[in-house]
C-alpha cells in the first residue's frame, strides 16, 4: 500500500506546489486547513521549505541549492541580505546572534525562521539573481555536489563545472524526474582528490580514462547506490559504466528514471536506492539502465584516479580545501574555516565585500561546510589573508576548529535527538585550549550528528558523533555515540561505533583520552585512521574513557522538548506565537 | 470523528490529527521481557515504526535500544495516548509501560 506521502505526492507534486505556496503565503498560515498541514509541509520541501520543530510554529527553514557550492559574484551579498532581513525569529542564539546562514555538508545554505508570507518576496530575489530553493529538498533531483573548485583547481583531471550545470539545468523542474520514491544526490567529480565525496551520494560520476579509438579520453566512471543515513550507511557500488561528458546527462536521466520506476513506494525506509542496489546487484543495475533506459551501448568502466583522493580521507594533504591554493589560472582560491558551517549574516555581507574586492567577488562552498574565496591574485593575496574577518574564518584554523562538522541539531530540527551546533562549538574551543596533537598530525575530523540521518555525515570522521540519550545520576540527559576510524579515498571505511552513550559533558574528556591513548601509542607518523585500524573495537572503546572535565555543558536536558534550547524560558508553555501574516 | 494518527519526519514523531505529540529521544521504563532480558527495559527511543489504535488507545511499535543492557531492537505495541472525545491526551510515560505483541 503507498504510503501517506506517495498519496499526497500523487495529488500535488512537483513545480505545481508553487502556486498552492504562494496562495498560502497570500492568505496567512492559518488558512492551511488543519487536517492538510503534514501534507502540505511535505510538499513544501520540494520547494526547499521545512516547516520548523514543535514549538516553533510558522517558522521554516528555506534551503538554497547552489549547484557544487558555487556562488556566482553577487550571489552571496544577496543571500546575507535576505538572511538580515528575513532569517530572525523570537530566539536568538547565544554564539551567532540573530541572522545567519549555515552552510551545508551538501554545499547548499539553509536559513531559519522564515515566515510563510515572506516566500513570495524572497523566491523574487532570489531568482532575480540566479538562486533557487527549487527540489532543495523533497523527493526529486538535490543539489548537486562536486569539488567546489571545479574549473578553477591546479589539479583537477577534468572540469566537471559545465556537467554540473547541465544536469542542473536538465534535471531541475523536469517533470519526468520530480516525483521519485525518496531523495536522489548526486556528485560529479573532476578532480583528483576525491572532494566530490561520490561514494556517499546515490549517484556518482568520477573522473576516469577510457581508451577509445586507441587515444586515452576522460570522462567518468559511474557508482550507484551511496549513503550514509538510518544506521544503513553503504559505499556507492562500481556498476562498471564509463561516460563521455556528453552522455553524462543521459545515463544519468536513465538511472534517476530506472529508480523512478523500480524503487520502493510503499516504505520510505526501503526507499533509497541503495536498497534497490542491494536487492539487484550493480550487475542488475547495469543491464536494466542498458536495456531500458538508454539508447547507445555502454561502455564498461575506465582506468579511475581513486588512489589519488585525498579529501576527507585522514592522512596525506588536502583533506580539505582549507588554506591558500593555487588555480589553473594562476591566481588562488583561499579555503576558510567557518565553524560548524555558520555564518552571521553581517560576516556574510562582509566576506561578499572581501570577494568582490580581493577576487572576483565568486564564492564558493565545501562539503565540510566552508566558504572558499576564488580568483585572488598573488598580489592582493597578503592584504586579504590580513583582513580582520580572516581572523574568526581562518584559513590556518586548529585542527579542532578546522576538522569541526555539525548538523542543525535540535536546535530547529524533528529528527535530531541533541543540540549540535552549539555544542560543537563548545567542544571545539575547549579541545583546542586543552588538547594537543602529535606534531605532524594537523588535521583531526569531528563530526556530530544529532540522529541516525547523519546530515553531518559522522560516518566518515576521525571521530564521529552521533545523539543519543543516557542517564546520568538517574536523571535522562543528551547523549553522544562515539565512532572511530571512518574516511573516503581509494578505499573509504565507516567508523566503527565503539562506546556508546557517553553523557555530553564527558565527551570532550573522552576525546582527550582517546588522543591521549593515540599519541602514545601510535607507531612513529601513523594517521589516527591508521591507529584506529589496527585496534579492535574493544581497545578502542578502552581509549574513549569518558570523563567529567572543566567542560561544562549548559544543554545537557532534553533539549527536543524545549521551544528553542537557548531560551530563558525554553517550556514547550512558552512557545512564541504563530507569526501573524503581513 | 475520524481521528489521523500518521508517523512522520523518517519516523522521529508521531503525528495525531496533523500535529506532532510524540517524539523519538524519550526514555520509556519498558515492561517486555520480550524487548531484553532486563527485569525492566530503560529504552530510548529512536524511530516510530508503526502506529495503531486498541479501542481509545493508540499505540506505537518503535525501534530503540535499552541503555542498561545495549540490546537494539524494535518493540511489541506500547501505548502511548488515549482519544477521549476525538482530544489525543498523553498517556503518562515516565511511569512504566507495557509492551504486547498483538496489533
Amino acid at each position: 500500500m503507498p504510503t501517506d506521502v506517495e498519496n499526497w505526492k500523487s495529488e500535488v507534486y512537483g513545480n505545481e506546489i508553487r502556486e498552492h505556496l504562494f496562495r498560502f503565503a497570500e492568505e496567512g498560515f492559518e488558512t492551511i486547513p488543519d487536517d492538510e498541514r503534514d501534507a502540505w509541509f511535505e510538499r513544501f520541501k520540494w520547494w526547499g521549505l521545512y516547516h520548523q520543530r514543535n514549538g516553533q510554529e510558522g517558522y521554516f527553514m528555506m534551503r538554497i541549492g547552489t549547484p557544487n557550492g558555487v556562488l556566482e559574484p553577487g550571489q552571496l551579498r544577496v543571500v546575507g541580505e535576505i538572511a538580515d532581513e528575513y532569517a530572525r525569529g523570537p530566539g536568538t542564539n547565544p554564539i551567532f546572534g540573530e541572522s545567519y546562514a549555515d552552510f551545508t555538508t551538501r554545499q547548499s545554505i539553509q536559513l531559519h525562521w522564515i515566515q510563510l508570507s515572506d516566500v513570495p518576496a524572497v523566491f523574487e530575489k532570489l531568482e532575480a539573481n540566479g538562486l533557487s530553493t527549487q527540489q532543495a529538498c523533497g523527493d526529486s533531483w538535490r543539489n548537486i555536489v562536486g569539488n567546489p573548485v571545479a574549473g578553477k583547481d591546479g589539479q583537477e583531471v577534468i572540469d566537471a563545472w559545465p556537467v554540473i550545470r547541465d544536469l542542473n539545468e536538465t534535471f531541475k523542474g523536469n517533470d519526468d524526474h520530480s516525483n521519485l520514491p525518496r531523495k536522489w544526490k548526486v556528485s560529479v567529480t573532476g578532480s583528483a582528490d576525491g572532494s566530490g565525496q561520490g561514494d556517499i551520494n546515490d549517484l556518482a560520476f568520477e573522473p576516469a580514462y577510457k581508451e577509445i579509438d586507441g587515444e586515452d579520453e576522460v570522462g567518468f566512471n559511474v557508482r550507484v547506490g551511496g549513503g550514509l543515513a538510518r544506521n544503513e550507511p553503504r559505499l556507492a557500488r562500481d556498476i562498471d559504466v564509463w561516460v563521455s561528458p556528453d552522455q553524462v546527462s543521459d545515463v544519468a536521466g536513465g538511472l534517476s528514471a530506472l529508480f523512478r520506476d523500480n524503487g520502493d513506494r510503499e516504505d520510505r525506509y526501503n526507499a533509497r536506492i541503495k536498497f534497490l542496489v542491494d536487492e539487484w546487484g550493480p550487475e542488475q543495475v547495469r543491464e536494466t539502465l542498458q536495456e531500458e533506459y538508454v539508447d547507445f551501448e555502454l561502455r564498461t568502466a575506465g582506468r579511475d584516479v581513486r588512489e589519488e583522493y585525498t579529501y576527507n580521507t585522514g592522512e596525506g594533504e588536502r583533506n580539505d580545501l582549507i588554506g591558500v591554493h593555487k588555480q589553473k589560472d594562476g591566481t588562488n582560491f583561499v579555503g576558510l574555516n567557518v565553524l560548524v558551517g555558520r555564518m552571521g549574516a553581517d560576516d556574510v555581507l562582509e566576506l561578499a565585500d572581501l570577494a568582490e574586492e580581493y577576487g572576483s567577488g565568486e564564492v564558493r562552498l565545501s562539503q565540510r561546510q566552508n566558504v572558499i574565496v576564488t580568483d585572488v591574485p598573488d598580489e592582493e593575496l597578503d592584504d586579504f589573508l590580513a583582513e580582520e574577518l580572516l581572523e574568526h574564518y581562518s584559513p590556518d584554523p586548529s585542527p579542532f576548529m578546522r576538522g569541526s562538522i555539525a548538523c542543525t541539531g535540535t536546535e530547529f530540527c524533528s529528527l535530531s535527538i541533541v543540540e549540535t551546533k552549539n555544542r560543537q562549538v563548545r567542544f571545539a574551543r575547549w579541545l583546542k585550549q586543552h588538547v594537543d596533537l602529535p606534531d605532524d598530525v594537523d588535521e583531526f575530523h569531528i563530526h556530530l550528528s544529532g540522529c541516525t540521518a547523519s546530515c553531518a555525515q559522522p560516518q566518515i570522521a576521525d571521530v564521529s558523533l552521533r545523539g543519543m540519550k543516557t542517564r546520568k545520576n538517574g536523571e535522562a540527559v543528551e547523549a553522544l555515540d562515539v565512532g572511530l576510524g571512518g574516511g573516503l579515498g581509494d578505499e573509504p571505511q565507516f567508523a566503527r561505533w565503539v562506546t556508546q552513550r557517553v553523557p555530553v559533558d564527558e565527551v570532550p574528556g573522552a576525546i582527550a583520552n582517546l588522543i591521549e591513548s593515540f599519541a602514545a601509542e601510535r607507531n612513529e607518523g601513523e594517521s589516527f585512521r591508521a591507529f584506529v585500524d589496527r585496534h579492535d573495537d574493544e581497545e578502542l572503546d578502552a581509549f574513549v574513557e569518558p570523563e567529567e572535565t572543566d567542560y561544562e555543558d549548559p544543554m545537557m536536558h532534553n533539549t527536543k522538548m524545549t521551544w528553542y534550547p537557548y531560551a530563558e524560558d525554553d517550556g514547550m508553555d512558552a512557545s512564541p506565537p504563530t507569526p501573524a501574516d503581513d | 470523528m475520524t481521528t489521523r494518527l500518521r508517523i512522520l519526519d523518517d519516523g522521529a514523531w508521531l503525528s495525531v490529527d496533523d500535529t506532532r505529540r510524540v517524539s523519538v529521544s524519550e526514555l520509556w521504563r519498558l515492561d517486555s521481557t520480550e524487548f531484553c532480558d532486563c527485569d525492566l527495559a530503560d529504552l530510548v527511543v529512536e524511530n516510530f515504526q508503526a502506529v495503531g489504535v486498541d479501542g481509545p488507545t493508540v499505540e506505537v511499535r518503535v525501534y530503540g535500544q535499552c541503555i542498561t543492557c545495549g540490546t537494539k531492537s524494535t518493540t511489541g505495541w506500547i501505548p502511548v495516548g488515549r482519544i477521549v472525545d476525538g482530544e489525543f491526551t498523553d498517556l503518562e510515560r515516565e511511569s512504566v509501560l507495557s509492551a504486547h505483541s498483538e496489533g
